[in-house]
């Protein structure tokens, strides 16, 4: 029963996190613990508060109160670079990728990689880390160097998943990564999501296909007009007990 | 030959047409005027020269227009650029009136930026507030009248100086395109610029001090149009309310036409350069051929229509 070594392994902690804008209260009381390894599903319906929870723990917005602790240690982020500069990454429901420029200017946008006295931008090497990476990643794109624009919509979300996995090294967050997509891009998208927890990163994320959640996840955390409803362990649970946790019938 | 046919559809065909203009236009030049001295050394040396203050202020316009921001003000601040620069200069030694002209463009760009990117109010409106601010600074600075500039190092340093013999303003023109390409296209700065014109948001959440690359590209446009202003007041050896009045319409065309974006993200300024000349041979062209003012302006305009349209159908595509 060694509870504080527990703890220690948790790669997110929130603690009664509350959240309102002005009167409008979106987050009651919400705690989760996530482990390195752990795809969590956050599920509940059209505005219950999964992407403001998301954007709590990605720094965009503070939390009214209630604590976020990142391997133990409670942080408080001032923006989303802090939480970036923490290991955190997301990959946003509408995304968040530069159409005109190329697949390896987003893979390294802010964080470009520079060389030479003047600073110039390593074209070179930020291709070749891309090629690499989606290749790794089976992310099906013509080129490292094709024009965002120029992309399907499954092939972005698996740029902006491939940039989140490069990054992150704790946590990543994605808010309805699929909404937009058809059966087999989703299904890729899937994957790559399954790759995360492969290399032992924490998952958390939102999703309103309960087969998808179902597929995906370990834990499903249902969340109810701002109210925490439950958690359960996916293997322990079936889709009629999330479904009236979502609807409260 | 599924892929060609894919490289050819995804080969931008903006990024040509000001190559491709440039060349028509001076053949057709070259041919209807050839025998009015268009093609001497002098006519086209003289062209270059001309340009000049063109191009720096095209520079400018790059870094704002890919920003996805828009500055209307460049003209006036040449105005007040070279005219404060040229009254400083009649009481203080060289250096104190270049850097009178250059500060005044960088803090009237500095003064866009802050309202623009603190105060998120839309450059096409500010800049179009002070373009006619400080189109009436500049008039009222001396009463309208011109103010003669007698520094003789400055004239050389701006104007008709040479240096190894190449004309000032040819070093000027390479040296500022050269230094503009190299931050636009080789920096993490130039990249910065890009991404905020192309995606403030997804730019913002990455990390990148959107509001600090707004300020920053219309202070550069404001610092270079206070160049062009220096460059106009050495060769003219004079400032005057009117530099850089009628400039607008020509460096908006010339940096379109090579291929940089209006709503942002996309830029060139190797292609602003050309453009830039493009313009420059247009306009000697148009009085070589003996075209009244008023003839020469509806041919100019219908030109510009042409080609900016041409520039802008596979954007639209
Ligand atoms: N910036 C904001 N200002 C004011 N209210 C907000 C803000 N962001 C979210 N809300 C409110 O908080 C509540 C939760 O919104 P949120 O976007 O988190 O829902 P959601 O669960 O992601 O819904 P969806 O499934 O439709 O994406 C809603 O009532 C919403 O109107
Ligand atoms: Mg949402």
């Amino acid at each position: 029963m060694d509870l504080s070594n527990n703890q220690a392994a948790d790669v997110l902690q929130l603690k009664n996190i509350h959240k309102a804008f002005g009167g409008v209260v979106a987050i009651e009381d919400f705690s989760l613990n996530l482990k390195a390894g752990e795809i969590v599903a956050l599920v509940g319906d059209n505005g219950a508060g999964k992407s403001t929870l998301i954007k709590i723990v990605s720094g965009v917005h503070a939390p009214t109160s209630g604590t976020i602790a990142i391997d133990g240690q409670q942080t408080s982020f001032k923006d989303a670079t802090e939480a970036r500069a923490s290991g955190i990454e997301v990959v946003y429901q509408d995304l968040a990728l530069a159409d005109e420029q190329a697949v390896y200017m987003n893979m390294f946008l802010g964080r470009e990689k520079t060389k030479g006295p003047f600073g110039q931008l390593d074209r070179k090497g930020m291709v070749q880390e891309t090629e690499q990476l989606v290749k790794e990643l089976d992310v099906r794109i013509p080129s490292a160097k094709t024009t965002i624009r120029n992309l399907s919509g499954g092939q972005r979300q698996g740029v902006a998943i491939a940039r989140a996995t490069h990054w992150a090294t704790k946590l990543v967050l994605l808010d309805e990564p699929t909404a937009a997509l058809g059966v087999a891009e989703t299904a890729k998208v899937e994957e790559n999501v399954a790759a995360l927890k492969e290399r032992n990163l924490a998952v958390l994320i939102i999703s309103h296909s309960l087969d998808q959640v179902f597929r995906l996840s370990d834990r499903i955390c249902v969340l109810r007009r701002g109210q925490q409803i439950g958690v359960r362990e996916t293997a322990k649970t079936d889709k009629n007990e999330i479904v009236s946790m979502i609807t409260g019938v | 030959m599924q892929s060609t046919m894919q490289k050819l559809r995804q080969l931008n065909l903006s990024q040509y047409v000001v190559y491709i203009g440039f060349l028509l236009i001076f053949l057709f030049f070259a041919v209807t005027l050839g025998n009015d001295g268009f093609l001497t050394q002098r006519n086209l040396t003289n062209i270059i020269l001309q340009t000049a203050p063109i191009t720096i202020m095209a520079i400018g316009l790059v870094f704002v227009l890919a920003a996805g921001e828009i500055d209307l003000s460049f003209g006036s601040i040449v105005a007040v650029a070279a005219l404060s620069s040229a009254v400083v200069l009649g009481e203080y030694p060289l250096f104190v009136g270049v850097l009178a002209g250059l500060g005044v463009g960088l803090a009237i760009g500095f003064f866009n930026g802050i309202l623009v990117a603190y105060l998120r109010l839309p450059s096409f409106l500010v800049t179009l507030a002070t373009m006619g601010l400080f189109a009436g600074v500049a008039r009222s600075m001396t009463n309208l009248r011109s103010v003669p500039v007698l520094n003789e190092s400055f004239v050389n340093m701006f104007g008709s100086g040479a240096l190894f013999g190449v004309p000032s303003l040819v070093l000027w023109t390479i040296g500022a395109v050269a230094l503009g390409h190299f931050v636009f296209r080789e920096t993490k700065f130039g990249a910065h610029v890009l991404a905020t014109g192309d995606n403030a948001r997804a730019a913002q959440v990455t990390g990148i001090k959107v509001p600090h690359i707004r300020v920053w590209v219309l202070t550069i446009c404001g610092g270079l149009a206070g160049l062009a202003g220096l460059l106009y007041a050495g060769r003219l050896q004079a400032a005057r309310y009117t530099l850089g009045e009628s400039d607008l319409m020509t460096v908006i065309a010339a940096v379109i036409i090579g291929g940089t974006a209006l709503k942002g993200g996309k830029g060139t300024i190797i292609g602003a350069l050309v453009g830039s000349l493009m313009m420059g041979m247009l306009n000697n062209g148009l009085i070589l051929m003996g075209l009244s003012v008023s003839d020469q302006m509806i041919v100019r305009g219908v030109i510009i229509l042409i080609a900016v349209a041409i520039s802008l159908r596979d954007v639209n595509n």
